[in-house]
């Protein structure tokens, strides 16, 4: 005897999911030269990467403690400053490599250490005060945007420069793409890859799944329920700001560089079906392939960058008229 | 016979609501006493209060010799209670291993408690890798009692086991829970006076918010006028 049930409708939302990566092909088959639709197909990973470095936290938070973490993406700017901050400090001689490691795992700590002050410091007292956290949240996200302006001054900061290695270019199909914007895609396929496994294979990501549904159950079999809602707080927090730390070599880190990020990740997470970690992973994906679509047709055709955030929020309707609950949520 | 728990007094308040009023139960070792009373007398109240969820404002409840006034659920727990709501609280999207795994208090609990698990409900076993969503009610039931076998609990708090289950079932359970009591107490909610006369061998009857009655089930059984006064669904 085996279920079924359940893994059907998972199975029928990847589908979904697959065939619509198809139609985007297509459609980039049909406008571009392969040359373009290399490139866009690549931006569109890479852009989905750094928008699932942030929506992870955010949903996993959500399912389990029900507040939707709005200063999320001043977790991802804090990144960026953390590894500004730890390639300055460093001395003279250290090897860019060495620098640039550091600031990734440097970013990842600050921005987790950061996270655990958050939930127990200013989370706790408003757990069950939705109005309160909205506000409370994007208070923070305010004040950490003032803070860094006050601190490093409102211009932002040139882009870290990366490790040689990754500051190549190379050639798909005759289009240009650069190394670095693979290495995106490669962390944040090996985090979606490691937070699944979490999710799925420790006793920590059991207690997750378990406190989604019903946290005080957990917490009668003997499990600190606190600790594990600080934890995973932290852990998203250290993942967003490792992903604006690894934005940093192109985007550089300026006061709000977050923002934008954060509205896209809202627009994944409904997409994939708010507290769905699966939904949030391939929403992802699907948002940054339809964005960089949108944003090459764009720029060919009406020579602006407009569609590309309009493209997003037209999916985002399209997907919810069809399934109220998202891609990968549940009724 | 030495008493594992000690309810003296409780009142508890659930939000303004006064709903405890003076609840005492005593619980001795390796058997099993029964809640009785009407619906909305406060049984799983109770329940809720010696696991620390809605934990009382005045009263002691002593397990083994310690006070577990002011402490929380999660250190209730590890002090060797286990907990079997009304609603089952199975982890609907975790398989059924997951749901037993979950209760570890120690590695390797579930290793130890398996073979006993299976033999007491050998429908587990072949559902172990099934979700605990997709399980019967009967199921479930079974499943939520399993997951407070895991770890060495010393007492167990089993709230109305056989809600909602056909009879075979629940002469099944019956015999289930009759087993356990060779290395817990438990302390049982039940609505269905058949199965709690069959099952308890001390009783407390609970009504408004007061525990007004207890002794042993021969006692009461002796005594129609009791049964007729706190428990006919009058
Ligand atoms: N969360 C709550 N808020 C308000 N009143 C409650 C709550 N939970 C239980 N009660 C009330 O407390 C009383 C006792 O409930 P309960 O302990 O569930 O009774 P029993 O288990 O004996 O049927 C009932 O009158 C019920 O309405
Ligand atoms: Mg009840």
């Amino acid at each position: 005897m085996r279920p079924t049930l359940r893994v059907n409708v998972f199975r029928q939302s990847l589908i979904v999911s697959g065939l619509f990566v198809l139609g985007l092909l297509v459609v980039n088959l049909a406008v571009f030269k392969p040359s373009t639709v290399a490139v866009v197909m690549l931006s569109g990973l890479y852009q989905g990467m750094l928008f699932f470095l942030i929506a992870a936290g955010m949903s996993i938070v959500f399912g389990l403690l029900d507040v939707l973490n709005l200063a999320q993406g001043a977790f991802f700017m804090l990144g960026a400053y953390a590894g500004f901050a730890i390639y300055g400090a460093l001395p003279a001689g250290t090897p860019i490599e060495a620098r640039f490691l550091a600031a990734l795992l440097g970013a990842a700590v600050t921005g987790g250490l950061a996270g655990a002050l958050m939930e127990v410091g200013l989370l706790r007292p408003l757990y069950a005060r939705p109005v309160y956290q909205i506000v409370m949240t994007l208070g923070l996200s305010t004040a950490l945007n003032e803070m860094v302006r006050a601190i490093y001054g409102p211009a932002g900061l040139v882009p870290i420069e990366e490790p040689p290695a990754l500051a190549t270019t190379f050639t798909v199909l005759g289009g240009q793409f650069e190394t670095y914007r693979v290495f995106i895609i490669v962390v944040g396929a090996a985090l979606m890859l490691g937070i699944s496994l979490l999710l799925q294979r420790t006793r920590l990501g059991i207690i997750i799944r378990a406190g989604v549904q019903d946290s005080e159950m957990v917490q009668a079999l003997g499990i600190n329920v606190r600790r594990i809602f600080t934890l995973v707080f932290a852990l998203g927090t250290a993942v967003a700001a490792l992903g604006g730390m690894t934005a940093a070599p192109f985007l550089g880190a300026y006061p709000g560089m977050g923002t934008d990020f954060l509205l896209v990740a809202i627009i994944v997470i409904v997409i994939g079906g708010m507290s769905s970690y699966e939904g949030t992973a391939v929403a992802s994906l699907l948002v940054g392939l339809t964005r960089a679509t949108a944003e090459q047709i764009s720029l060919q055709y009406f020579n602006t960058p407009i569609l590309a955030s309009v493209s997003i929020l037209l999916f985002m309707v399209a997907v919810l008229l069809v399934r109220p609950t998202g891609l990968f949520g549940r009724e | 016979m030495s008493a594992v728990l000690t309810v003296q007094d409780i009142h508890t308040f659930i939000g303004q609501f006064h709903i405890l009023e003076g609840v005492t139960v005593e619980v001795p070792d390796h058997s099993i006493t029964a809640l009785l009373g009407r619906n909305g007398a406060g049984k799983t109240t109770t329940l809720r209060s010696i696991m620390g969820l809605n934990p009382p404002a005045r009263g002691q409840i002593q397990y083994r010799g310690q006070a577990l006034n002011g402490r929380k659920p999660y250190d209730i727990a590890q002090l060797g209670l286990g907990y079997v709501p009304d609603y089952r609280a199975i982890f609907r999207q975790l398989t059924v291993e997951e749901n037993l795994k979950i209760a570890e208090r120690r590695p390797g609990d579930l290793d130890r408690k398996r073979q006993f698990i299976f033999e007491i409900f050998p429908d587990l076993e072949k559902l172990y890798q099934w979700p605990g969503g997709q399980l019967s009610g009967g199921q479930q039931q079974m499943l939520a009692i399993a997951r407070a076998l895991v770890p060495d609990n010393s007492l167990l708090l089993i709230d109305e086991p056989s809600e909602g289950l056909a009879p075979v079932i629940i002469e099944g359970m019956m015999a289930a829970i009759r087993r356990l009591t060779a290395q817990a107490a438990v302390l049982l909610v039940e609505q269905n006076f058949r199965v709690a006369s069959q099952l308890a061998d001390r009783y407390v009857i609970i009504e408004d918010g007061r525990s007004v009655h207890s002794g042993t089930m021969p006692d009461l059984l002796a005594s129609p006028a009791l049964i007729q006064k706190y428990l006919s669904a009058a």
